[in-house]
């Protein structure tokens, strides 16, 4: 497709930016790309800043308007950094009814935190999400990438409270 | 990430089954299918496929094979492993006890009559999902081994484009993502479409909250939904595709990409496919988490890089879709049925299910029920069939309230409606539509208000914001509702209710702004008593609600 222009130099010299240029030599330095970039550097460096935002606008040959638009756009991507922990409860309909609003609540009460929060010392991160689609599991939620299921809200807090 | 299938096409061994599974002499006389996907995986089924590898390894079982498969259904039961020489089902299997399956796996002999089926097992029909829980998904030899991949080489030697669209045309399959609408037509509109690039997609951005088919269809069987396409593609005259797929969804991804990477190396995508000149290049593409993008043209929009926000259609995609090209969009679970359609002819596919609805249709059957898990039913089943008989009643025997199909965009069944057959027309003329899947069970524990204003809450938060009757709309209900889920709210309130839903269903720019008063429509219309409960004697009936007393709702 587009002839790929030349790769701005990265930021830094931070190695985890060849993983960004990498991506997006691959996929030609598309201006379409620009989705699978963002995930690619949001897996290298768990969010996106400015830094990272003006470095692939430039790199695509997209504005940074679009490309903030785009990583607001999308919940998956956070502009923020995340905490050590990550742990996303699922609030889809099967968790609702089987309980996952007592299971955030009683994580609210216990660690302090709320949905979209980082705990004061940066230990965890509670999300939610909408169905991770493991509705026979239901309440189900996903701690550092791991999906568990059958929860119950003191369970949790306990293990939470123990990372 | 994305894999561009079939750049080259070198002779690189298959990767091995599985690391420590035991070399087998001759053929198996038994064999144990680990369910490896993501339900199981979460109940540590990876320990169990390696323990039990290992275990028959040491009791010299030269003869039984130990093989990772997809989906076995039964997802409430899980780590379930399967033995299909005798029919027998382990459930909730520990890796520390696996005593009894070895033994089993010792005592089958040739020749065993395998033991009827379960209840869950006996009233399904497998279509889309003949090969999940029987083929291991990541083994591209072993779908092939089960006649993978032959529909689409019948179709490239010996059918014309035009005799494929006809199959699926006679076999009155309609799309399964939800809306419905005949998947024959569609080919048939794109494959007259004129451009000299055509684009095939298929929407694996299951974003319904309680639904989980698409996944279980991408996690147990990749490959079938690659042939689908494929064939998808020779039918209507595209050369590329892409799978857009939700980034939660990390299993069904890896699957797919090992899927699209070995059938470029087997000559199945890519160029001369199957040595004809018919070329099929599939990429996959990862949604970020944006429910709009189920639509097709918020979709697009996110393929080619930007914000999913829909546009007003016409034009349709099947005429301008991607980069302005005609685009054939199908769910995954559509394009899963298109291997048997073509394999066994649209007249087979025709003759399962009702007149208006035919074949069959995967369901995610979850919530209050005993049997939580995947069925896959012929279309015109009875609720009650799939609640109690599949479902197996509901959880610690308490009444059945409602049943909800459709998520967000769909509605609450009640109980007077459980004989009704389950087809599209008739899902939509009690209220709710059939949706791609999802199928949650509700007990007398759960407030139907409660669940309206969580649909809302969720069609709130999940609106693009593109078109002011849905991001206005969608949270102004949303208040009312949680002002009725409160107490605070008059009776004049459900008729503002009504009056916005009303406006919002009709003024809004895509499905997502049309459909979100549906959860509203069909709570006031068969629980109205419930609605009046919260206002009249402000009482929660089912006592979920914060009714008087405020305490923290989730939302």
């Amino acid at each position: 497709m587009a002839v790929a222009t030349a790769m701005p130099p990265a930021p830094s010299d931070d190695k985890r930016w060849r993983i960004v240029e990498t991506r997006m030599r691959r996929l030609g330095q598309r201006p379409d790309a620009l989705i699978e970039v963002l995930h690619a550097a949001q897996e290298a460096f768990g969010y996106l800043d400015t830094q990272t935002m003006e470095f692939v606008a430039r790199s695509l040959g997209v504005p940074l308007s679009k490309v903030y638009g785009v990583a607001t756009f999308y919940s998956y991507f956070t502009l923020k950094p995340q905490g050590e922990h990550a742990c996303v409860v699922c609030t889809g309909t099967a968790c609702y009814i089987n309980g996952a609003g007592g299971i955030v609540a009683a994580v609210g009460r216990g660690l302090g935190v709320r949905p979209g929060e980082t705990t004061a010392d940066g230990k965890l991160s509670l999300l939610t999400a909408r169905c991770l689609g493991s509705c026979s599991l239901a309440p189900a939620m996903i701690l550092d990438g791991e999906v568990r299921g059958k929860l119950t809200a003191d369970a949790v807090v306990a293990e939470l409270g123990a990372l | 990430m994305t894999e561009t299938a079939g750049a080259g096409r070198p002779t690189r061994p298959v990767r091995r089954r599985h690391r420590r599974a035991p070399v087998l002499e001759g053929p198996a006389r038994a064999s144990a299918h680990v369910c490896q996907a993501a339900s199981c995986l979460s109940a540590s089924s990876d320990q169990i496929l390696d323990a039990l590898a290992e275990q028959v390894t040491e009791a010299g079982l030269t003869d039984v094979a130990v093989k990772r498969v997809g989906c076995l259904g039964l997802c409430a039961a899980g780590p379930l492993v399967q033995v299909p020489e005798s029919g027998r089902l382990f459930d909730r299997v520990r890796p520390d006890d696996l005593g009894g399956l070895v033994e089993e796996l010792q005592a089958v002999t040739p020749g065993t009559t395998p033991a009827p089926p379960l209840p869950f097992f006996a009233r399904q029909v497998r279509v889309a999902t003949e090969h999940s829980g029987q083929v291991d998904p990541e083994d591209l030899d072993d779908y092939r081994a089960r006649g993978g991949y032959r529909a689409l080489e019948t179709a490239l030697h010996s059918m014309t484009p035009a005799e494929v669209t006809d199959q699926v045309v006679r076999s009155g399959l309609r799309g399964r993502g939800g809306a419905g609408y005949p998947t024959g037509l569609k080919w048939t509109t794109v494959a007259k479409a004129p451009g000299a690039q055509k684009y095939v997609i298929c929407n694996a951005d299951e974003g319904d909250p309680g639904a989980f088919m698409d996944r279980s269809v991408l996690e147990s069987d990749p490959h079938r939904v690659l042939e689908g396409m494929a064939i998808a593609g020779y039918a209507v005259g595209a050369s590329r595709g892409y799978v857009y797929c939700r980034a939660e969804y990390p299993l069904a991804t890896a699957r797919l990409k090992t899927a699209i990477r070995l059938a470029g190396r087997a000559g199945l995508l890519g160029a001369d496919i199957a040595d004809t000149p018919f070329e099929f290049h599939v990429e996959l593409r990862l949604g970020a988490g944006a429910f709009v993008c189920g639509e097709e043209t918020a979709l697009i929009a996110s393929i080619q890089g930007g914000r999913g926000t829909p546009r007003p259609r016409p034009p349709y995609p099947a005429v301008s879709g991607l980069w302005r090209s005609p685009t054939l969009i199908n769910n995954v679970e559509t394009f899963a049925n298109i291997a048997p359609i073509i394999r066994n002819g649209g007249d087979w596919y025709a003759g399962i299910g009702t007149p208006s609805s035919k074949g069959t249709k995967v369901f995610a059957l979850a919530g209050r029920v005993v049997n939580t898990g995947l069925v896959e039913v012929p279309m015109g089943i009875t609720l009650r069939e799939i609640v109690y008989d599949i479902g197996g009643g509901m959880v610690d025997g308490r009444p059945f309230k409602a049943v909800q199909t459709g998520g967000a965009s769909g509605g609450c069944i009640p109980a007077q409606y459980l004989d009704m057959p389950v087809d599209y027309e008739s899902l939509k003329e009690v209220g709710s539509i059939m949706g791609s899947g999802g199928m949650i069970v509700m007990d007398d524990t759960a407030c139907m208000v409660d669940v309206a204003r969580y649909f809302m809450d969720f069609c709130r938060e999940e609106s693009c914001g593109k078109c002011i009757p849905c991001r206005v709309g969608t949270t102004q209900l949303h208040t009312l509702l949680t002002s009725i889920c409160e107490g605070d709210a008059t009776l004049d309130a459900l008729e503002r209710l009504e009056r916005l839903s009303d406006m919002v269903k009709h003024t809004s720019l895509c499905g997502l702004g049309q459909s979100a008063p549906n959860p509203v429509f069909s709570t006031l219309r068969y629980f109205r008593e419930e609605y009046l409960a919260h206002v009249q004697d402000r009482t929660c009936p089912a006592g979920v609600c914060p009714v008087g007393n405020r305490e923290e709702v989730l939302g």
